[in-house]
């Protein structure tokens, strides 16, 4: 039953994310497209809450491989527990969860 | 899977419409299938065939028209979103008195209630938008 | 089996078209037959604030339309109170929506539901549709 949260936006820029995580459930996945993946790199003023969302809240969070590689953030500088996928990952992430909701 | 995607912005300007096409030939080529693609909001712009972008960038609008013909994708335009930005195809434009259409190959345009069906007829839907 | 669709709301009215476009949706949702859930949370609460006039814009005042909706059926407004508060505002400040309730003797009845973030969650996490705008 878990869902799958698609945030497009640089948290830095909007509170998508933000509110994102804070509606997201145990066992849920979100994933950073677009500009939001700008949230997934290390050493952010972000980190401590994105790592607390996975660790404590058991949320799994991925970020979009061509969204970082068109932005120039590799893939070791990405906050550690952050799992990259492609379009094909993404694919498969709306199949393995029911539900999908874009936090526009 | 069955999916309906919804496509909120046009092109260009921002990056939800490359986003969903990059997922749609994603999920088609693992064999899933795109019940319906719903263009709304300023995502209608999707849908002109008068764009004629500089030669070195993509041609988005022409990508979704030559997908839609390869996999036979139906690509839906909301009319109320499209008669407020001067999307036409040639039967409406008739009807509103205009001397011209715009709409590119492959699109169709329809009221919201193809959105609504797509959310029933498919196993998931996802909104592509700002 | 009616499908449970629910309308995401996180943007204030008027700077953009979304509040608009999203409340003509949800109008033709209405003829479906399916469970329809309006989320108010964020800035998206801003859409049914109480004493909204676009006049001097120019626009279009839609906002007396949400009390409409009861009539198609539409009754089930949920408002975030974190997101509220974080704007300043409460429940007071909002439009008074209702709608009649027909196996209750047509008694008026409150169609907005001040909700807590965590039941928030619960709502969206209840559904099998999300329309985000």
């Amino acid at each position: 039953m878990a869902m799958l949260h698609i945030v497009n936006k640089s948290p830095f820029e909007r509170n998508a994310l933000k509110s994102c995580l804070a509606h997201a459930l145990a066992g849920d996945a979100v994933l950073l497209i677009e500009d939001a993946v700008i949230g997934a790199v290390s050493g952010t003023s972000l980190a401590s809450e994105l790592q607390a969302a996975m660790s404590e809240q058991a949320v799994s969070i991925y970020a979009l491989g061509p969204d970082l590689s068109a932005r120039g953030v590799s893939e070791q500088r990405m906050l550690d527990g952050i799992q990259v996928v492609d379009y094909a990952g993404f694919v498969d992430l709306t199949v393995a969860n029911e539900k999908t909701q874009s936090w526009l | 899977m069955k999916y309906t995607l919804m496509v909120n912005e046009g092109p260009y300007q921002h990056q939800s419409s490359d986003t969903a096409l990059q997922f749609a030939r994603a999920a088609l080529d693992k064999g899933h299938e795109i019940f319906r693609v719903f263009f709304y909001h300023d995502g209608v712009n999707n849908g002109t065939r008068l764009a004629v972008p500089p030669k070195d960038d993509r041609m988005l609008q022409k990508e979704w028209s030559e997908l839609a013909e390869k996999h036979g994708l139906d690509l839906v335009i909301c009319i109320a979103a499209a008669q407020r930005r001067g999307l036409m195809d040639a039967s409406e434009a008739k009807r509103q008195g205009l001397t011209a259409d715009n709409i590119a190959p492959g699109f169709r345009i329809s009221g919201l209630g193809q959105l609504i069906e797509g959310g029933i007829e498919s196993d998931r839907t996802l909104v592509f938008g700002d | 089996m009616a499908k449970k669709f629910i309308y995401l709301n996180r943007k204030a009215p008027y700077g953009t078209v979304y509040a608009l476009e999203s409340l003509e949706v949800v109008l033709i949702a209405a003829a479906f037959e399916q469970e329809v859930t309006l989320a108010f949370l964020d800035d998206g609460v801003y859409q049914i604030a109480k004493g909204q006039n676009p006049k001097a814009l120019g626009m279009k005042n839609f906002s007396a339309t949400y009390n409409a909706l009861g009539d198609y059926g539409i009754t089930q407004f949920y408002v975030e109170r974190e997101s509220l508060a974080e704007r300043g505002l409460s429940e007071d400040d909002l439009m008074p929506i209702v709608y009649e309730d027909e196996d209750d003797d047509y008694a008026e009845k409150p169609s907005v539901r001040v909700v807590s973030r965590a039941e928030m969650a619960q709502i969206m996490a209840d559904q099998d549709v999300t329309f985000s705008f």
